[in-house]
């Protein structure tokens, strides 16, 4: 395996005398965390966990459904929203079809209806891959349409949240979305319905400042960077140095934040296991 | 005490300068200069009406910050015949950021909630200049609880830069104090409503803002970051904060026209600090109003007519 992979890589000598390997587009991936290179193909049937360090690589929201979620069963909601450029602000609207042609998806999250083995839920997948996975109008909207349709169905309601935040380019009205999203979350909770908030990396500011931090369960991938404030601005702040680990899954676990920091490969299984808990277990 | 000038009102107080000095050089001469000085003040009048009604969105951001801009405690006790102040979380400990109690309006309680800045630095440093940790947050969660309990109104003042950026905020949950407000307002069965009296910066100030009612003042400001904020991540620059809360639209008009708020409460000519007693009258008289168009909803009329009301914000294409 070594051997292979050492002969399909270039070497390039860097300039304080070391070799890095040039890896071909595509056919191998390096893990961000321990460098470790490996096939793509490996690394994505293992969940995009590193086979040799287990750091969790980020997923696209097309990857992270079918990983969870039962095959085939997917219905996308309001695929058909566009974002516009409500402040004017120069070339948003470019930025935002640059992403939605390099993703095939409309904006920073996809919603639908599915099911986890055999159970029906809604579930909203943010994508870190659009636009930071930042949210304006579309994305909470779209989040508020996934939550009032849990409500309508009396289902529960998933979210895998993966964001730096509001969208700057929406302004006040990006802000807004988090109020937006709650509304409906309080009619979701009113209905004594189940919500699942799974934090990927990275989930901070407007996003881990309202809904991802308030599902009936909170649950998050390991090392995951979840914050309100970023490290910057705190270091500044505090003129002191923080730990390592601040605002980690593990920091979070470690001060109440969270219920579970659950493996990648255990999610599907635990998830399913939750919503048994509630839905089918919970009927007295 | 005159309170310090702000560099866009130089032109108003040039001229102001200008007839005091010609009405003192006029009183022991012979000559009548009345005619003149009369001229100027009709001079100054046109100039103050220019100047404060056309106010840009980076001198209302210096009016919202002024120093002696009045505070939620000031509106308090101006506005409430009676007011007891009630403190802590229940969970940590009492956050000086935001302060919270029940007060009398006409014989009306209420619960009464906002951020407090400092007006000088002793004062910024007991109130952390009014950017709260998770205990002001949970402290306000608890007396909006309470006021529900006894089916009290709930009045917001909205005055921070923003929740506090720091260590001891992440370790106690700031996000999790923040969206939990958020959801939890959203539900509230008595009606809400959250004024901005100066800067509602962010995240922080929402945790106050998700109410049946949301208005500014006139120069207040409401935005998702600040304007060096926004500089910075937009164009790597803080410098360029000028230029940012004018692309950020920030101000009272804009968040009208965004349909964010509800109606924008009139300022004294060139700002509440010019007449801080004159502000507090004129935002007396608007609550009382506001909270009448409230008084004849359920309860669940009033969750309702919340949940509408956010449903409703935001801009897209539905093709």
């Amino acid at each position: 395996m070594a051997i292979l992979r050492n002969f399909l890589a270039k070497r390039k000598r860097k300039q304080d005398g070391t070799e890095e390997l040039i890896v071909p587009e595509g056919m191998m991936t390096k893990c961000e965390a321990c460098r470790h290179i490996q096939y793509t193909k490996e690394l994505e049937q293992n969940g995009k966990v590193c086979v040799k360090c287990g750091h969790h690589l980020k997923m696209t929201a097309n990857e992270r459904i079918a990983y969870i979620f039962d095959e085939g069963t997917f219905e996308e909601l309001d695929a058909h929203l566009q974002t516009t450029n409500p402040l004017q602000f120069p070339q948003y609207v470019e930025k935002v079809q640059q992403d939605m042609q390099q993703t095939g998806m409309n904006e920073a999250v996809k919603t639908g209806v599915t099911a986890i083995d055999g159970q029906c839920v809604v579930i909203a997948v943010m994508d870190a891959h659009f636009r930071m996975g930042s949210m304006g109008s579309v994305v909470g909207e779209k989040i508020t349409r996934a939550v009032e349709e849990a409500t309508k169905r009396g289902v529960p309601f998933i979210i895998f949240t993966a964001s730096g935040g509001a969208r700057m380019q929406e302004g006040v009205l990006s802000l807004m979305q988090m109020a937006k999203v709650s509304v409906a979350l309080q009619q979701h909770a009113a209905q004594k319905l189940l919500f699942i908030s799974v934090l990927t990396h990275p989930t901070t500011g407007g996003v881990s400042a309202s809904f991802a931090s308030v599902g009936d369960i909170n649950i998050a991938e390991p090392k995951a960077l979840i914050g309100f404030a970023g490290r910057r601005v705190i270091e500044q702040t505090v003129r002191e140095k923080l730990p390592a680990n601040f605002q980690t899954a593990e920091f979070l676990l470690e001060h109440g934040q969270l219920d579970a920091v659950i493996h990648r490969h255990e999610l599907r299984q635990q998830l399913s296991l939750l919503v048994r808990m509630h839905v089918g277990g919970a009927q007295a | 005490m005159t309170a310090k000038l702000l560099p866009f009102e130089q032109p108003v107080e040039q001229l102001r300068m200008k007839i005091a000095e010609l009405k003192r050089a006029t009183e022991d001469a012979e000559i009548d200069m009345s005619h003149e000085v009369a001229r100027l003040e009709q001079k100054l009048h046109e100039v103050e009406t220019a100047v404060y009604t056309n106010i840009r969105p980076w001198d209302r951001v210096q009016i919202a910050r002024h120093a002696e801009r009045p505070t939620t405690l000031f509106y308090i006790d101006a506005i409430c015949d009676a007011f007891i102040e009630l403190h802590g979380d229940r969970l940590y400990g009492d956050d000086a950021a935001i302060v919270g109690g029940i007060g009398m309006i006409d014989g009306q309680a209420y619960t009464i909630i906002g951020h407090q800045r400092g007006r000088n630095t002793k004062e910024n440093v007991k109130r952390n200049f009014g950017m709260p940790h998770p205990e002001g947050y949970r402290k306000a969660l608890r007396l909006m609880k309470q006021a529900e309990k006894f089916k009290r109104p709930i009045l917001c003042f909205i005055d921070t830069k923003g929740a506090y950026p720091g260590k001891a905020a992440e370790e106690r949950g700031q996000s999790e104090a923040i969206a939990r407000n958020l959801v939890e307002m959203a539900g509230l069965t008595v009606p809400v409503v959250s004024i901005v009296i100066g800067e509602g910066g962010s995240g922080g100030a929402l945790a106050l803002g998700v109410a049946n009612g949301v208005y500014m003042l006139e120069h207040a400001t409401y935005s998702v970051i600040s304007p060096e904020g926004a500089a910075s991540i937009l164009w790597k620059d803080a410098t360029r904060a000028e230029q940012a809360a004018e692309a950020m639209q920030i101000t009272a008009p804009h968040l009208q026209k965004l349909g964010v708020i509800d109606g924008i409460i009139d300022e004294v000519l060139g700002g509440a600090h010019k007449d801080a007693v004159q502000q507090a009258h004129i935002l007396k008289e608007q609550i009382t109003s506001i909270f009448a168009t409230f008084k004849e909803l359920t309860a669940e009329q009033l969750v309702a007519q919340r949940y509408q009301k956010f449903k409703k914000i935001g801009q897209f294409l539905e093709n």
